[in-house]
């Protein structure tokens, strides 16, 4: 946890290492976190996307395992990747939300206070990965909340408690980055050469994921943005510009006054 | 027409992508009531400005239309804000917390500043017109007039950080221009809005104010759709190509009857300021249906990332 800049050591911050290259695709996650989380259900019918009928991430779907079917040099192979919300340590959502109802917690995650959000929508615009979403019917957004309530309490995030084969790992960040790395290298060695971590790098454009994942192929492949940035980086560019439009206007306001009355 | 060139300024990469997929939220806000906010925003926050420049011109008639205009702006634009939020009875919740970060909190306080001197300058106007404390309500009409002036430059030029602060590709990838663009569309609403309710022989400051706008209005949005990226494609085509240019048709037709016709007659004035007005919400509309384009298509976030990553 961090104030004012200062890590105050207080807890280790809280992640996700999803490593996909043993997810089984059984979705035991997508419901896990429904039941848990009393997500109501999303009727998206069947879609011929493969095994995926969830399509998306949404704030009716907090966990979504997407299924890409490739035909390589090897054969068939089947890629299965269960998506999340990112946690980003530089969260856009977080960033816009004008009410502050999207807040960081002790963990360094990223949660919706549903007794202020006043359904905006900001949030849903600014996030690079689409993954928060207003509930229609309800007006105000969701999206995973890293399971709040069962980590406070010591608890194993539901869709990682539910995972069969340690494809969704949860724990401190620090260490499941390291143990990341180490698979990665793993599977390099055994001539695995496009595994490559996904939000692991603190440098990247939103200063790292709060859950990252590792992956067999390019992350548009699995439907994540290639190399997504936090947008309020810009924000003093373009209070600069907005400023000197702001100063024309008003010289072409006094310019308006100095023709001659007629 | 210009297809080669088009080609020629944005290669047009393969790309792979989750069945085709967005990778972007649609943005939840409905057109009517944020693309029409940035529309009456603007219009308002341009409307204050000519207000005081009337008033400093000695031009009543154009000040009080003005400052009755911006006042009527700002309140169809308080109704979408409301309507638009999933939750509108929260909407008081935007004045809990000081953001820097979020621009539409910030937008929130502007407002909730701005909104009490546009109604106080336009209260002294008719309060003034109606014979009630002329004096008083003349010099509250000017001292509100001028408060309402200096932050409805704010006002009118704020939403383009809000809407370029945001992952939809068409909206931030302009952040530099969108500034200029709505403030050039926001002067030359203002000047129509003069134009169409003043008496020609007071409207000359509302014909200047619209004419500037209105130059920069196009000359950004030529910016905005031809910068060579990907995403200004979204300006070009689709529901928001034709507003855009619908816009530049109403823009350009009233900016030159500003500065002819409307100089010799009412009917000349009257066109000139509604094709201005006409303009200038088209933009709006245009910027707003880009931008929703943008976040549609996986391509605009996928190709420009990809090949940064390439890079």
């Amino acid at each position: 946890m961090t104030l004012l800049g200062q890590d105050l050591g207080l807890t280790p911050r809280k992640g996700f290492f999803t490593d996909t290259t043993v997810c089984i695709g059984c979705k035991a996650c997508e419901v896990a976190c429904k039941e848990w989380n009393a997500v109501p259900a999303d009727s998206s019918g069947l879609t011929a996307n493969s095994f995926d009928n969830t399509g998306e991430l949404s704030a009716n779907t907090w966990r979504h395992v997407a299924f890409v079917e490739q035909n390589t040099d090897e054969g068939f192979r089947w890629l299965m990747s269960s998506d999340v919300c990112k946690h980003c340590t530089e969260a856009a959502c977080l960033d816009v939300c004008p009410t502050g109802a999207l807040f960081r917690t002790e963990f360094d995650t990223v949660v919706v206070q549903q007794d202020v959000c006043n359904g905006c929508g900001y949030c849903v615009s600014a996030c690079p990965y689409g993954v928060i979403a207003q509930r229609e019917d309800d007006g105000r957004v969701f999206k995973c909340t890293l399971c709040y309530d069962r980590i406070g309490a010591g608890q194993t995030p539901a869709c990682a408690k539910a995972c069969p084969t340690e494809s969704i790992q949860f724990g401190d960040l620090d260490e499941l980055r390291e143990r990341a790395t180490a698979r990665v290298e793993a599977l390099h060695a055994t001539g695995e050469t496009k595994a490559r971590l996904y939000g692991a790098d603190p440098d990247d454009g939103v200063g790292g994921n709060g859950a990252f994942f590792l992956l067999l192929d390019e992350p548009e492949v699995y439907g994540l943005p290639p190399n997504p940035k936090v947008t309020t980086r810009d924000l003093p560019a373009m209070w600069k510009r907005a400023g000197l439009a702001a100063l024309g206007l008003l010289a072409a306001a006094v310019v308006s006054t100095l023709g001659g009355r007629r | 027409m210009t297809r080669t060139r088009e080609r020629a300024m944005v290669p047009q990469a393969d790309f792979r992508s989750y069945y085709g997929r967005p990778i972007l939220k649609e943005p939840t806000w409905h057109a009517l009531d944020i693309a029409g906010y940035l529309f009456t925003g603007g219009l308002a926050g341009g409307a204050s400005l000519l207000g005081a420049a009337a008033d400093a011109s000695g031009r009543p008639a154009l000040a009080r239309v003005a400052r009755y205009g911006a006042t009527g702006g700002l309140s169809l634009s308080l109704v979408g804000l409301i309507h638009d939020l999933g939750r509108p009875e929260r909407f008081v919740n935007m004045l809990r917390v000081v953001k820097p970060t979020s621009p539409m909190n910030l937008g929130s306080w502007l407002l909730a500043a701005y909104g009490p001197l546009a109604g106080a300058a336009a209260a002294g106007e008719l309060a003034a017109s109606a014979g009630v404390l002329p004096g008083a309500a003349r010099s509250l009409a000017r001292v509100a007039g001028l408060g309402a002036a200096g932050l409805g430059a704010g006002v009118a030029t704020y939403t383009a950080v809000l809407v370029a602060d945001t992952a939809a590709p068409a909206w931030h990838d302009a952040y530099e221009d969108l500034p200029i663009l709505f403030a050039g569309s926001a002067a030359a609403a203002a000047g129509g809005l003069g134009l169409v309710g003043a008496p020609v022989d007071q409207a000359l400051p509302a014909s200047v104010f619209a004419v500037t706008g209105a130059a920069a209005e196009l000359a950004a949005s030529h910016r905005i759709e031809h910068a060579p990226r990907l995403s200004s494609e979204a300006y070009r085509t689709g529901r928001a190509g034709v507003l855009m240019k619908a816009a530049r048709i109403a823009t350009v037709a009233g900016a030159i009857g500003a500065a002819t016709v409307a100089r010799r007659g009412r009917t000349g004035a009257t066109l000139s300021g509604a094709a201005l007005l006409a303009g200038s919400a088209l933009a709006r509309f245009g910027v707003f249906a880009a931008g929703r384009q943008s976040t549609r298509d996986p391509k605009y976030v996928i190709v420009p990332q990809h090949q940064a990553n390439e890079r």
